[in-house]
């Protein structure tokens, strides 16, 4: 998801018998559904783990905006522009809302962003793969804000307080992305046979990539069964998966387009789509940094972080300036 | 007064050619802020640029549709936007320029903020009802474009000596592309003498007053020359910047032509 | 590592007369930046109508070990709410 393969510190879900009366009480307030607040006790674990999820997801919000961003200024009609222009503002805006989120566990958002540009902090894979035609945006919203959507709103639940809020008010606005980029790909799978061809292209390049998204199976993972004790997870990957194939499959088949796997067949006894798993290897390889557009990414936020210095710098010198001349004034007065 | 009226004092070409100098503005403009989006300094900035990129869009939709409407040709707001070459974009030049850093690009901001606040002030009052009205709702986001890129760049002129050295490099920069926004020609004065708008002259002092106050709180000097640059709003002699952003924006349009997006 | 605007936490009171409510937080160099970039970053939805700033590390705040003293006692006043008192129908709508 937003989140890949966040390890939470440990060695996995403690038992009642190996809590502290702290931890116990702690596990106590989740059970039960009690919000945990920033001044709340907390395990040390539950803080790191969180600060690493928060954080992976508020960058892959800004790194988010790169491959769309890639296209506002080739938007085909001024409102198709003004659509995408605002939907990528609103992914700056989820960053902001998240970065706050994590910033009350005691990391500053400057801390994070270094992480994230020496590389130390990663951020989803889907947003290493390129967008290369227009209907790429369409399927950005259809496919990848989907897939996120699937993780999204169950952790509207989550058990840290201001990620939850945060989750909340990322959920409601981003009610539109998605409708926005099916009725994208939508128009070009009943628009000309070039248009079908992109369309169908998008979806065959960013199938296997959205899958990945929601991260290998995880049901036997220590991590993920300690961050679904502590609610930081609330549903295993596989689940989110399927739920997402078997939604987008009927979709796909709305829009006359086909999805790229042999073996996409419905299961009457599971209720739900059999389908192949991505490839696993690339999905590491494009962690590891060898996606087709790590570089560009990291290098495009790089750029704008450190031509911004001076901005911030700038701002920040005026208004101590603005500061210390009203002080000045106010002890003149006295 | 109905467009059969206005045609004594401003021919139907004349009230076209008003509307998309009106229109090309925000469209470049609108489009050169777009171009930050996912690379300003920090985030709320980001945020905020495309808040006026989206202003400056919408704006464009209503002047270019109402261009389209009194052509009457049967076109649309988009097609004005993506199917005229350079010669027929209005724009005056300094929209046009690419971005630059961070402090040219809130600079042109100001310049253009300051000339439009004071041209939409005026235009409330345009004869034409539908001009009027779309300047009552543009001059309440252009006060803001304005109230955002005055503090930006008083910020910046006063702030360390980094900032101060680059506003004021921008300043010389974009200086001699002022003078164009308040060049009168016949397009000009037949709009006055319809009440469609007014004399792009009678606009400066407004323009002066805000940039020469918002300049001496940047401690920027503003530069001696009054040279300006001139051949946009009429078409005669864009940039070479324009066609290159063309070729990015009109891609789509021009290489599937009568697809529908 | 230059340094870090100071992080505001932000008020909007929205369309109805509500009372101010917190939205969430944001960085900028002074008050008059942080109302302006609470503007652009927490009413692209048309949500407010006035915005309140205030720096972050200006608000004080209860202690969550005091939430027992605090806040319990008040829950055993089930006088203060209207649905403690059975008023008869008879006596009309009160």
């Amino acid at each position: 998801m937003y989140a890949q393969m966040v390890k939470s510190t440990g060695s996995g879900a403690k038992s009642r018998e190996e809590m502290t009366p702290d931890e116990a009480a702690f596990q106590d307030k989740i059970d039960a559904d009690i919000k945990i607040e920033p001044r709340d006790w907390m395990p040390e674990g539950y803080r790191k783990t969180l600060i690493r999820q928060i954080g992976q997801h508020a960058h892959s919000e800004i790194v988010g905006q790169l491959p769309e961003g890639n296209w506002i200024t080739r938007a085909p009609t001024l409102e198709r522009k003004a659509i995408l222009l605002a939907k990528v503002q609103d992914e700056a805006g989820h960053g902001l809302y998240l970065y706050s989120a994590a910033e009350t566990l005691g990391i500053t958002r400057d801390e994070m962003t270094e992480q994230l540009l020496d590389g130390r902090a990663k951020y989803s894979s889907i947003f290493n793969y390129p967008t290369l035609n227009w209907a790429d945006i369409g399927a950005v919203g259809w496919l990848v804000d989907g897939a996120a959507i699937m993780n999204q709103v169950p952790l509207q639940r989550t058990s840290y307080g201001p990620y939850s809020r945060a989750m909340i008010r990322i959920c409601k606005e981003e009610s539109f992305h998605q409708r926005q980029g099916y009725d994208i790909v939508m128009k070009m799978a009943q628009g000309s046979p070039e248009q079908r061809k992109m369309a169908q292209d998008a979806l065959n390049r960013l199938w296997y990539p959205s899958l990945m998204m929601f991260g290998p199976s995880d049901k036997d993972s220590v991590h993920s069964a300690q961050s679904m004790a502590w609610k930081i997870k609330i549903n295993t990957n596989d689940e989110l998966r399927q739920k997402f194939v078997d939604q987008t499959v009927p979709q796909a088949e709305f829009l006359g387009l086909t999805i790229p796997d042999e073996n996409l067949k419905w299961n009457e006894e599971k209720g739900g789509y059999d389908f192949s798993e991505p490839d696993w290897g690339e999905f590491f390889d494009v962690l590891k940094g060898n996606g087709p557009c790590n570089q560009d990414r990291m290098a495009t936020r790089n750029k704008a972080w450190d031509d911004g210095a001076w901005v911030r710098e700038g701002l920040m010198a005026h208004a101590e300036k603005k500061r210390a001349a009203k002080l000045a004034a106010q002890q003149a007065a006295e | 007064m109905g467009a059969a009226e206005k045609l004594a004092e401003m021919t139907q070409e004349q009230l076209v050619q008003y509307l998309l100098r009106l229109g090309d503005n925000t469209l470049v403009l609108g489009h050169r802020v777009s171009e930050w989006c996912g690379k300003s300094p920090v985030l709320e900035e980001d945020i905020a640029l495309a808040n006026t990129a989206l202003d400056l869009l919408g704006q464009t939709q209503l002047w270019l549709g109402r261009a389209a409407d009194v052509q009457g040709e049967g076109k649309s707001a988009d097609d004005l936007a993506f199917l005229r070459d350079v010669w027929d974009f209005r724009n005056v030049l300094l929209v046009e320029l690419p971005n630059g850093d961070f402090g040219q690009t809130l600079m042109r901001q100001l310049l253009f903020d300051a000339y439009h606040a004071v041209l939409l002030a005026e235009l409330v009052n345009s004869t034409d009802a539908t001009i009027s009205a779309i300047a009552e709702k543009a001059s309440k986001e252009v006060a803001y474009h304005l109230e955002r890129s005055r503090d930006t760049v008083i910020g910046l002129g006063d702030g360390t000596e980094e900032s101060h050295n680059r506003m004021q490099a921008a300043l010389d920069l974009l200086w001699p592309y002022v003078g164009e926004m308040f060049h009168s020609d016949a397009v000009d004065a037949a709009a006055v003498a319809a009440g469609i708008g007014p004399d792009p002259a009678s606009l400066r002092p407004g323009f002066d007053a805000i940039v020469t106050a918002a300049l001496a709180e940047a401690t920027l000097v503003k530069p001696d020359s009054d040279f300006a640059h001139k051949g946009g709003r009429t078409g005669a002699m864009h940039t070479e910047h324009l066609g290159h952003m063309l070729c990015q924006m009109q891609w789509l349009q021009r290489a599937y032509p009568g697809n529908k997006w | 590592m230059s340094q870090e605007w100071p992080l505001w936490e932000i008020f909007i009171r929205g369309q109805h007369g509500l009372s101010h409510r917190h939205v969430g937080s944001l960085h900028a160099p002074d008050a008059e930046m942080a109302i302006k970039n609470a503007r652009d970053v927490y009413t692209r939805r048309n949500e407010g109508v006035s915005i309140w700033v205030v720096e972050a590390k200006h608000i004080s705040a209860t202690a969550p070990g005091e939430k027992g003293p605090l806040f319990e006692p008040s829950e055993s006043k089930v006088y203060r709410h209207p649905s403690f008192f059975d008023i008869p129908e008879e006596a009309g709508h009160m």
